[in-house]
């Protein structure tokens, strides 16, 4: 199914600009591997060396952050969104 | 330059000292193409820590939508430092998430709160004035 992948300011660029894309997968990682499929400059921005998530990135599956959810094992729905947040931290 | 309300201003310094002894963070929302935050989101700092802070990644969710909703966006983010000076650690330049955001930095060490703004892109730090209207 393709779902709406919301993007913040700083992965735009890899998109030609849109905040918001679509990408197809049933789960949270299969819309990822479509998603930097479609936009290869993502991948590193997006995904660990090991097929993981990026460590100063949060995603979130609707309102729901996916560590909670099964990362990237999450299922998603029709009319799920996933939006894309870099991680703010610092000292 | 950076222009805040001074009820941003007010409502970050404030979050600050209600975080003590912990470093407090939060984000700001306004216009980018006038650097004029107008609005401040206190988020919780989910390291609970008095040296290093991680924004609370659903409130940073939430003040995302809300920006969005009137508008506007997040344009940056400010956090407490509670010894030190009003000046990027190591760590905040590391992890700086946006080269187009402002960098509030807030110091409490002292008897008067001191704020100051930066802008971090590729790792260099440059000061910019705050105005408060």
């Amino acid at each position: 199914m393709s779902i709406d992948v919301r993007l913040p300011n700083i992965l735009r660029p890899a998109t030609g600009g849109r905040a918001t894309v679509q990408a197809d997968g049933g789960t949270v990682g299969e819309v990822f591997a479509d998603l930097v499929r479609q936009f290869p400059d993502l991948k590193l921005q997006v995904l660990a060396e090991d097929g993981g998530l990026h460590r100063h990135l949060n995603v979130f599956l609707n309102d729901d952050d996916i560590r909670y959810l099964g990362k990237l094992d999450a299922k998603v729905n029709d009319a799920d969104t996933i939006t894309l947040m870099p991680a703010v931290a610092g000292g | 330059m950076l222009r805040l309300t001074q009820s941003v201003y007010a409502r970050m310094v404030g979050h600050c000292y209600d975080g003590l002894p912990l470093e407090a963070c939060g984000l700001i929302g306004g216009d980018p193409a006038t650097a004029k935050a107008t609005l401040c989101y206190p988020t919780a700092n989910v390291a609970a820590s008095a040296r290093v802070y991680t924004v609370d990644p659903r409130d940073h969710l939430l003040a995302d939508r809300d920006a969005e909703a009137q508008g506007l966006e997040l344009i940056g983010v400010f956090h407490s430092h509670t010894h030190t000076d009003a000046y990027p650690s190591v760590t905040d330049v590391a992890e700086a998430p946006d080269p187009t955001w402002h960098y509030l930095l807030v110091s409490l060490r002292d008897i008067a709160p001191v704020v100051r703004s930066y802008r971090i892109v590729d790792g260099k730090i440059a000061e910019e004035p705050i105005v408060l209207e």
